[in-house]
């Protein structure tokens, strides 16, 4: 298992249950992700991997009927506390999904959503914040004379770029992406992964991926999922040599799954 | 039979159907223009659409309908007034903010109103809303651009809310989440993402409630008042073109210029609703989005 030094916390899950309905998604799930690295979530579909990814900024709070136990700790502060408002957390912890979701408005307007309900009036600042979130996402250049254009024009790699560069907007300390390429092509999902190792140094990512290359490519510890337990979590180099359960070894070397 | 040949007569039936209802429709706008036309060897067209004058059985007649087309845009306008925040808001409530049970309550109910006959309206307005607006403002009648407005939007509110409802409905959750995941509250996410980007499902709700209570006949029947006059204030009675061809088309003699000159009024309606309708495409168009996400 991996043990991560108090100070290098950014999140932790401590005995997380969770239920859509009657069914249990999450069986006490307890793990900490460590600041500035990637930490891959693995696992076949349905393993509650997304669900464990979607507490992590509350978006599950959007599901009707979907219940948890346990604390999800970000910055020592336990995000399900009654005190805390979701939208705070979202604020700081940032969300990229499966399929490309750009809104329908232009690139330029994309971008400034966030931090335009953020309270940023001021144009520099914002033509500021847009130039430097694309160039983040190596998009400036592709996009920098159709900012007015739609969004919905560019190419799904390019869109989720967007996408990414419209989280960054926001700047969050954690970035969650729940399979972020899997609807791409090899070339767009290639520049992906490139940013995602670019973009950990300043931020804290945490990826959930069907790919088990990709999962080995970019993260630093992987947790391996099966049936909404943890089965388990190490470092990625060491997960996919030499695993510590059986039950991995034979998920990453396609025995099931 | 072969396939091919199933596929054929499938096909050339469906073509005959739709071909049918085509020229049914076709030939009753030539009708209506056949009919209407020979007025204007009567009157000038311009004397028609602009005099304010309608004395149709008077010698010599008066056949300007500028008043009744103004009282069909008052009370059209009024209504619309009326209705489309009201519609357009209970569909975001119901699509949008209501809880569950209350959803399941509100969602038919509206559909209902729907499909309330008008004349069922009409009736209120006559014997409810037009005594209340009589005693509280003392006026001389009831029956005025106030009460047909009233009504028209009544009718007009659940055509605008269920249509709008649908198109609320038609955003992606991946819009909706999106905002959220930015941190968007509830409404911010309403109002900056799915109302936007139901704004061309929301604009053709709001020019088919319009056109409805444009052609609206039974209501404004009833309860407009029927006074061929220009209205001074919105308690003052109208009569909408409507009103104005189901009351006296029974009464005039076949072929006569009043006769032709009530299909004349028909081919004003409808060139009113045909702009309506060409608005709203026009509008829907203009707001509508490029599909979600292409890959």
């Amino acid at each position: 298992m991996v043990n991560i030094e108090t100070w290098d916390i950014s999140i932790s899950a401590k005995n997380v249950d969770f239920y859509y309905g009657t069914f249990q998604a999450l069986t006490n799930v307890t793990m900490d992700f460590e600041k500035n690295r990637v930490t891959a979530l693995i696992g076949p579909s349905g393993c509650g991997k997304s669900t464990l990814l979607r507490m992590f900024n509350r978006m599950n709070d959007l599901i009707d009927g979907a219940r948890m136990d346990g604390e999800v700790l970000f910055e020592g502060i336990n995000i399900y506390d009654p005190k805390v408002d979701p939208v705070d957390v979202r604020r700081r912890i940032g969300m990229v999904f499966q399929k490309p979701n750009p809104f329908p408005k232009s690139i330029y307007n994309n971008i400034i959503y966030g931090p335009r309900l953020n309270g940023i009036r001021n144009k520099s600042d914002l033509e500021n914040l847009v130039e430097k979130s694309l160039k983040r996402v190596s998009l400036w250049n592709e996009v920098k004379d159709i900012l007015g254009r739609s969004a919905m024009t560019l190419s799904g790699g390019q869109q989720q770029r967007l996408c990414i560069a419209r989280a960054l907007a926001m700047k969050p300390d954690v970035l969650l992406m729940d399979e972020p390429t899997s609807a791409l092509d090899p070339i767009s999902t290639a520049k992906i992964e490139e940013l995602i190792e670019e973009l950990k140094k300043n931020y804290t990512i945490i990826i959930v991926t069907h790919n088990m290359q990709q999962a080995a490519r970019v993260s630093d510890y992987t947790a391996f999922f099966y049936l909404g337990r943890l089965i388990e979590y190490n470092r990625t180099d060491r997960l996919f040599t030499t695993p510590d359960v059986k039950q991995t070894e034979d998920y990453i070397t396609g025995r099931f799954g | 039979m072969t396939r091919t040949l199933k596929e054929q007569v499938v096909k050339n039936a469906l073509l005959l159907f739709t071909f049918a209802s085509i020229v049914v429709l076709g030939l009753i706008v030539a009708f209506l223009f056949m009919e209407g036309i020979p007025i204007f060897q009567v009157v000038s067209l311009k004397d028609f659409i602009l005099g304010v004058e309608w004395y149709p059985t008077y010698d010599p007649a008066d056949y300007g309908i500028g008043a009744l087309i103004v009282g069909s845009l008052v009370v059209t306008l009024c209504a619309s007034i009326v209705a489309i925040p009201l519609g357009i808001l209970s569909a975001v409530y119901i699509a949008e903010l209501a809880p569950g049970s209350i959803k399941e309550l509100f969602k038919p109910v509206v559909e209902l109103l729907a499909g309330l006959p008008s004349v069922v309206l009409g009736f209120f307005g006559m014997v409810v809303v037009a005594p209340w607006l009589q005693n509280t403002f003392g006026l001389a009648t009831g029956l005025n651009i106030v009460n047909a407005s009233l009504i028209l939007a009544f009718m007009a509110v659940p055509t605008i809310a269920s249509i709008t409802e649908d198109a609320l409905y038609s955003v992606p959750m991946e819009f909706r989440e999106a905002s959220y995941a930015l941190g968007a509250t509830k409404a911010e996410t309403i109002v900056t993402v799915i109302v936007p980007s139901a704004l061309s499902g929301i604009s053709t709700a709001v020019m088919l409630g319009m056109s409805r209570a444009i052609g609206e006949t039974m209501v404004v029947l009833m309860v407009a008042g029927g006074a061929a006059i220009l209205p001074e204030s919105i308690f003052d009675p109208v009569r909408p073109m409507p009103a104005c061809i189901a009351a006296e088309m029974g009464e005039t003699p076949f072929r006569s210029a009043h006769y032709h000159a009530l299909f004349a009024i028909g081919m004003v309606l409808f060139f009113m609703t045909l702009a309506f309708n060409l608005a709203g495409e026009c509008i829907s168009n203009k707001f509508r989005e490029r599909g979600s996400a292409t890959l």
